[in-house]
């Protein structure tokens, strides 16, 4: 079995998780792996299968399908298959049966460091992608989800980017276009891209959480920290 | 046990299982031997008490036991909330460390739980890999396997939202609510079983440069989430046992993700497909939702571990005292990261804290028990707990949590904003681990100390 770079890092951090075994038990663990061991499990996924599960959408839209829609469009689709849980123009406020109102869709651009933020597709999400990816696997509801089609899913993409300002009402949203449009909120979150890695180097990040006077910013291998960010050391 | 009706037929049939058992299951004993070996058994009374009664259990109740009828503890519904299925676990009855799994709370994404044939289940990893490859359930228990207690709690369990629906709820008639189910419900523990996701992702190979991996379930939402792949390649298992069985099947079967410590939204059901990628996809999940917006405007996100935490389970505004005397506080710890190593208890409203003992093993990433004997002497007080993890950091209160989270990147928000910076909560003030403390009333009554201080409650005796 070849071991990529990654994977090696991996096995080295499982390893250092077991700080408390000896160290014979843990040269027997790695005379053990030389021997690789052979389970048989797994096959190779049919083009189907592949095809069929590789369908979330990540920013930069390389799993988009064929297909194209604009606000024009939309409208129709969303008045059949969303205004009843969304409101006729996105604007939410639907009672559900859960005792809560169904999610806005529209507004609250430029909202979020005021005293009343509104929280939308629009105000909110910095990729365009996330909007088109969410209808597509979950919307409508059950009994009902992905009963769209890609050109319904893009023109409602378009309609809710629309109402929210962001895009005209004829843009025609598709593979190409879709990632190219500037959500309001992109530079809203950080750190930016999110930390793919503890923040265990050395305590150049500070955990998050109030600490004693004993406290030193070290951590025990295998606990790792992943909480929320931190301010840069000053 | 509602097929029981006490006909005469069905007493018959009862009758000759309870035979059955008597000469089939243990051969060599008499009655008189099976009643001798019945503790508490008393004498005079020991016909009425063989006899079948109504609820009498048959053999094959027996193969699958119950509970007591006497025992009623219960989750709740949580409404108020999003769409969706919600259960809030009975903290106030919870014992020791694990969660039974039928009272394991409950938040699916939508309104519907998929009953899957395990047969025909299967879990794809694919993306950045060398081998993209279709593992069975079959394949995945030939693998090694694991076995750990941990906690999962939601994201947004104990947020100030949940004590509004409560106050929403009180409102309108509903009593079954409490601060300590319905606000911190959205938590339980239990032993689960799997294998490590790193076993899975050597047999398939990982590409240099991948970072994270995006897990999405085989719901009707197909709900997804982004983990980074050094988190993956750590403690995550996928789960296919829970307590000493399989999983529950809206707990996910029959197979999840778990990332020990981490949000409770990490811990993709009906998990089908694992996607290797070099960035996370900001899913509905990660973005509308599960970041923390700052007063000004920005959002801080992918923030996925649990602070230090604790609880008083007993008291709390579920129970009510008798009178003056010696009660045994008792609680939970957990923490995201390593092992309890403290808990402080308050009787005093924190005037002075006394350390309680924690209950053995005490496991990383798990519930820890915690109890300290009380003297209460009648009058109105105030009792808390706080803990402290292995390394040293310390659970916060609310006016900690607003100074420490309240902006990053500007001087602390002001203690009058605090309320402001909490209120956002449905969608900005995630990964709450605020002290929670309880009123003791002189007619042994309990009430919820915390909150309403930022929100005052007209159902709150004054």
């Amino acid at each position: 079995m070849r071991l990529t770079s990654s994977i090696c890092r991996i096995r080295i951090t499982r390893v250092s998780r077991n700080f408390l075994l000896p160290v014979v038990a843990l040269l027997a663990c790695g005379a053990a792996m030389a021997q690789t061991p052979d389970y048989k499990v797994g096959r190779p996924p049919t083009a189907e299968e592949l095809h069929t599960w590789d369908n979330l959408v990540g920013a930069k839209g390389k799993e988009l399908p064929i297909g194209s829609g604009s606000a024009v469009e939309g409208a129709p689709v969303f008045a059949a298959k969303c205004a009843m849980c969304h409101g006729q123009d996105g604007q939410g406020g639907v009672p559900s049966e859960f005792g809560f109102t169904y999610p806005r869709l529209v507004g609250g651009v430029g909202s979020l460091n005021t005293p009343k933020p509104v929280f939308t597709p629009g105000s909110r999400m910095p990729y365009a992608t996330t909007i088109f990816d969410y209808i597509q696997r979950a919307m409508p509801v059950w009994p009902m989800p992905r009963n769209l089609t890609p050109d319904n899913v893009y023109a409602l993409t378009a309609f809710i980017l629309y109402k929210n300002g962001i895009i005209k009402e004829t843009d025609s949203m598709n593979k190409a276009t879709l990632v190219e449009v500037q959500m309001p909120n992109r530079h809203g979150f950080y750190p930016d891209p999110p930390q793919a890695e503890p923040n265990d180097k050395d305590g150049t990040w500070l955990p998050l959480w109030e600490h004693g006077p004993d406290w030193k910013p070290t951590t025990k291998p295998g606990d790792k920290w992943y909480g929320p960010p931190m301010a840069a050391p000053k | 046990m509602s097929s029981m009706k006490p006909d005469r037929r069905g007493f018959l049939k009862r009758s000759a299982a309870l035979a059955g058992l008597a000469v089939g299951a243990i051969p060599f004993a008499s009655r008189k031997a099976f009643a001798s070996v019945t503790p508490g058994l008393v004498l005079g009374q020991a016909d009425t008490k063989l006899n079948v009664t109504p609820d009498e259990p048959t053999i094959d109740d027996l193969l699958y036991g119950g509970r007591s009828s006497y025992e009623k503890t219960i989750s709740i519904h949580s409404i108020n909330s999003p769409e969706g299925l919600r259960t809030l676990t009975p903290l106030q009855d919870s014992i020791g460390i694990i969660t039974p799994s039928g009272l394991h709370y409950l938040v699916q994404g939508d309104k519907h739980i998929p009953n899957i044939n395990p047969a025909e289940h299967s879990l794809i990893i694919h993306g950045m890999v060398d081998r993209p490859t279709v593992f069975t359930m079959d394949d995945i228990k030939r693998l090694p396997s694991v076995s750990e207690v941990h906690w999962i709690e939601c994201t947004g369990n104990s947020g100030l939202q949940w004590y509004k629906a409560l106050l929403q709820n009180k409102k309108a008639g509903r009593t079954d609510g409490s601060v300590i189910q319905g606000v911190h419900g959205r938590l339980s523990c239990s032993e689960w079983t799997g294998v490590r996701l790193s076993t899975l992702l050597n047999l398939v190979g990982v590409k240099k440069g991948a970072s994270w991996v995006i897990a999405e379930a085989g719901d009707s939402i197909h709900h997804a989430k982004s983990i980074p792949l050094a988190k993956a390649g750590d403690d995550t298992m996928l789960a296919y046992g829970q307590n000493g069985e399989a999983l529950r099947r809206e707990q996910g079967y029959p197979l999840r993700l778990h990332t020990p410590g981490f949000q409770g939204v990490c811990n993709v059901k009906f998990l089908r497909s694992l996607k290797v990628t070099d960035e996370p996809y900001y899913m509905q999940r990660e973005i509308s939702a599960y970041t923390n917006t700052k007063p000004n405007g920005m959002s801080s996100w992918y923030e996925s571990q649990q602070g230090p935490r604790s609880l008083i389970t007993f008291p709390s505004d579920a129970h009510k005292l008798s009178g003056a005397g010696t009660y045994e506080i008792s609680g939970i710890a957990w923490c995201g990261r390593g092992k309890i190593a403290r808990v402080e208890i308050t009787a005093d409203a924190g005037k002075t804290w006394k350390d309680a003992s924690l209950q053995q093993p005490i496991f990383s990433k798990a519930w820890t028990r915690f109890r300290m004997p009380w003297d209460w002497n009648g009058t109105e007080t105030v009792i808390g707990s706080r803990t402290t993890n292995e390394y040293g950091e310390i659970q916060s209160t609310v006016e900690g949590l607003a100074k420490l989270w309240g902006d990053d990147f500007n001087p602390p928000i002001p203690a009058a904003d605090v309320l402001h910076w909490w209120e956002t909560a449905p969608i900005s003030s995630f990964l709450n681990n605020p002290i929670q403390l309880w009123k003791v009333k002189p007619d042994g009554s309990v009430f919820d100390a915390t909150y309403v201080k930022y929100l005052p409650n007209p159902y709150y005796p004054s």
